[in-house]
């Protein structure tokens, strides 16, 4: 196994090399100069010039690409264009609010999701099954910022328990932080249970349609027993999958829920950076969502061997 | 625990004991929900993020607001445009007009306690001097600059009429003076440290660009006597600390404002006004009475538009009122003028711009394309599809070429691509263009100085669209030099007329964008910049 995660690694770096490559060569090609922006309107071309040298913009290509990369084996992954402030504490400043809405949202989906998969394979066909399937397709159709309005106008300017937007690090309290991070979690929790919901039921099917779990039922097992211990552990790989995904999807950026929510995560910063041509931003933050891909896919080829033992890894 | 003795005093037994529960759990919840907290923090949501802290290196004007909370000016323009000292206590100028000696204010200090010298001021107005178009003529006067203490001394080569003004200019690239050692950084490089002598102070660990800015009261601030105007007088801050906080979202930053979660709006969209005007709690007023001027640029160096009829031609086709009815809406805030130096101040003028506000110059745009014998050449305009300010005018002014008989190519893009493509002086083919469109703050374009559109330096020297007109420059150095208003008006008059004869550039519409406050504040200012001492809450 630990060789196994080993390989994975080292076999993560050139996939890692080839996407800073690509990410550097496709922004030097996007139309937009940094210096411009950052010069404004009157600077003269000599002006723009002196800032391009200062910015190490007009060294060749290749020079340019390799001072990133050699800034980055030394851990430095360089410097705001706009704002001069190192990079590394840009991303960890957005880190906090990023992590949190993740964790708060799968465990949240995951609580509600898989028990309504597993009663709606259950009771197919009945009225809760075809409720959680309602649901299922509500959540998925009903675009995440009509969610999130409707939630403030509710929770915020209706009743006033939430406040409409910001963040509140959970070193502030936790009271504070929960306060803050509620209405962004419960918006993008609907998404995801309806994500997790669907993909439980369609598992469960498929599994409650077993041999085994026939003969679990003849057997006089208990229909908790047969459900939890036998068919839901069986179907727990695809569940898993999504579930992983998920996360990865919500660490590397949940722009539009961030926006309504005046969130200060990675997806604004992501955005801000390309709309300001901040190609060290940039850069680092395609790097690490690509690393933290890399790192959950992994994650969750290692929960499948701790849940279904027939998987092994040679 | 005063207040649980006396709850436990009336309440004894099982009953008391479910309240003090209950009261303590209130407590603690409240302990839990509380956060850091500031008497007296003003929360505002600008109409950007600022991200490039010099405002000199940067022209943006978020730079520019953040200069004005930290830094101070020798002088600074009150509301009837006049130049005021700021930081200078007194001046005096030679007979001959050449000399000029500034005497600082006393008590004047940076933040890290060092007084404020004149060598400081000169090492500022130099490095303003490289970049600012109006410093740049200043410096094309100036011999020599030098500090003594609390005395800066500028020696001109020749008389200049705008030592004043110039060190009073409102907006990008403001005259902010800092300490030396910062002032000495290359202009093209940012500056190292925040430090001014400013009324608010930089709080720098709590920076986070694109989230929030911070700024601290300067406790060691010495207000002028004076009451404030614009950005002259007292500048007494009557609040413990301003944030600058990002909302990207006008739908969530309405609600923060309504819900009292933010305490101001520098530049709330014209569909969201009639809300914020129906809600008691918040005001909504316009500060910037000079407002904004939307403009067209041409490009003179390529075809068709070196053609000067067709330039003419596209300027004639374009009526401000469709302009500004789809970019504003509403009449009450918006202005038909076709003012280069802006409606309202002592240099307008409506000389040559008649088609503009009258929208009647179709049949003239046609004859003048049919002079010119435009052979059908597609005019690229570029089209910043994500800035909501800008978003409109392309397609309006695209749609009154069409109409003309232009053949129009209408190219969408971001606005960070438009301001690198703009500069390009390349031919279309190759990446070049034929007009564009932009806005600016009327106190950028209020004299012929300030205003870069009529600058006629042409491809060396000149702004985006380069046109060379020698004329042009021999105008403005005559209104530079210009002895009284009745001079400089007739000056700016001639600019203008031969600016729009030119096809230079034309002003599209004179616009405003009013700010919305939780009605707790008071005092907040007028100006063409968004102030935020007086302001008390």
């Amino acid at each position: 196994m630990y060789g196994y995660i080993l390989r994975r690694l080292l076999a993560a770096i050139p996939v890692m090399g080839f996407v800073a490559l690509f990410v550097f060569l496709l922004l030097r090609l996007t139309p937009g100069d940094p210096a411009a922006i950052l010069a404004g309107d009157t600077a003269t071309p000599a002006q723009l010039e002196a800032i391009r040298t200062s910015l190490g913009l007009n060294d060749p290509l290749f020079v340019q690409f390799f001072n990133w990369i050699s800034d980055l084996m030394r851990g430095d992954f360089g410097t705001s264009i706009l704002s001069g402030k190192p990079v590394i504490e840009l991303i960890a400043d957005r880190m906090e609010p990023t992590i949190s809405l993740a964790l708060t949202t799968i465990t949240l989906s995951v609580i509600i999701a898989v028990p309504l998969g597993v009663i709606a394979a259950w009771k197919q066909g009945t009225l809760i099954d075809r409720f959680v399937m309602l649901l299922s397709v509500l959540g998925f159709s009903v675009p995440v910022f009509v969610i999130g309005y409707l939630m403030i106008t509710l929770f915020s300017m209706q009743l006033g328990w939430f406040p409409v937007q910001g963040f509140k690090p959970i070193g502030d309290g936790v009271g504070n932080f929960l306060h803050r991070i509620a209405l962004p979690t419960f918006t993008l929790t609907l998404l995801y249970i309806a994500l997790i919901a669907r993909i439980t039921r369609t598992s469960m099917l498929e599994i409650l349609g077993e041999d085994y779990v026939r003969t679990a039922r003849a057997k006089g097992l208990p229909e908790s027993r047969v459900l939890m211990r036998h068919a839901l552990r069986n179907c727990s790989v695809p569940i898993i999958t999504v579930i992983g995904i998920g996360f990865a999807l919500i660490i590397s950026g949940v722009v539009v829920t961030e926006s309504v929510f005046n969130l200060p995560g990675l997806g604004r910063l992501t955005v801000d950076a390309v709309l300001s041509r901040d190609y060290p931003v940039i850069q680092a933050v395609i790097l690490l969502a690509s690393l933290i891909y890399v790192l959950i896919n992994l994650l969750i080829d290692i929960f499948y061997v701790l849940l279904d033992p027939r998987i092994r890894y040679s | 625990m005063k207040l649980s003795k006396t709850l436990k005093s009336k309440s004894p037994g099982l009953s008391g004991l479910l309240r003090s529960s209950l009261l303590s759990a209130t407590v603690a919840g409240m302990a839990l929900m509380a956060g850091p907290t500031f008497a007296q923090t003003l929360t505002a949501v600008k109409h950007s993020a600022l991200r490039v802290l010099d405002p000199i290196m940067t022209t943006a004007y978020m730079s520019r607001n953040h200069g004005y909370m930290i830094f101070d000016t020798l002088y600074a323009l009150d509301s009837d445009l006049v130049p005021q000292p700021q930081m200078v206590e007194s001046h005096t100028v030679s007979d001959d007009g050449l000399t000029y000696k500034f005497t600082l204010r006393t008590g004047l200090k940076f933040h890290d306690g060092a007084p404020v010298t004149g060598e400081d001021v000169a090492a500022s107005i130099a490095r303003w001097g490289e970049r600012d178009g109006m410093g740049q003529v200043l410096m094309s006067f100036v011999d020599s600059m030098s500090g003594d203490g609390n005395v800066f001394v500028m020696q001109l080569k020749k008389p200049y009429g705008l030592v004043i003004d110039s060190l009073a200019k409102p907006s990008s690239n403001v005259p902010f003076i800092m300490p030396k050692r910062l002032a000495e950084t290359p202009s093209t490089e940012p500056i190292p440290d925040q430090i001014g002598s400013g009324p608010f102070v930089w709080v720098a660990d709590e920076f986070q660009p694109g989230v929030k800015a911070v700024y601290a009261k300067n406790e060691d601030y010495v207000p002028r006597d004076e009451p404030a105007s614009w950005a002259s007088g007292g500048k007494v801050v009557k609040v413990d600390r301003v944030e600058w906080v990002v909302i990207s979202d006008d739908q969530t930053t309405l609600n923060a404002l309504q819900a009292g979660e933010i305490d101001y709006w520098e530049s709330p969209p014209n569909d969201l006004l009639p809300i914020l005007q129906g809600n008691s709690d918040i005001t909504v007023r316009n500060l910037n009475k000079m407002g904004m001027q939307t403009i067209m640029r041409p490009n003179t160096l390529h075809p068709p538009m070196d053609n000067v009829l067709i330039r003419r031609a596209a300027i004639a086709a374009v009526y401000q009122k469709d302009v500004l009815d789809a970019l504003v809406g509403s009449s009450e805030y918006y202005n038909l003028c076709g003012a280069m130096f802006v409606c309202g101040t002592p240099l307008a003028s409506a000389v040559g711009s008649e088609t503009l506000t009258e929208g009647n110059g179709m049949d003239k745009a046609k004859a003048l394309l049919a002079e010119a014998g435009y052979d059908g050449t597609p005019i690229v305009i570029m089209h910043p599809t994500d800035v909501g300010s800008l978003r409109t005018q392309p397609v309006v002014v695209a749609q009154a070429m069409r109409d003309a008989g232009f053949v129009v190519d209408l190219q969408a893009m971001d606005w960070q691509t438009l301001v690198g493509r703009r500069a390009s002086q390349a031919p279309i083919a190759e990446g070049g263009w034929n007009l564009f469109i932009t806005n600016w703050v009327g106190a950028d374009v209020f004299n012929p100085l300030v205003n870069n559109m009529v600058n006629g330096k042409g491809s060396d020297g000149g702004w985006f669209g380069w046109p060379d007109v020698p004329k042009l420059e021999e105008l403005r150095m005559s209104y530079a030099t210009a002895g009284t208003l009745d001079d400089q008006k007739m000056l700016a008059e001639e600019i203008q007329k031969i600016s729009y004869e030119e096809g230079v550039y034309a002003p599209i519409g004179q616009y405003f964008i009013p700010s919305a406050w939780s009605s707790e504040l008071e005092g907040v200012l007028d100006g063409p910049v968004p102030f935020f001492w007086n302001i008390s809450k």
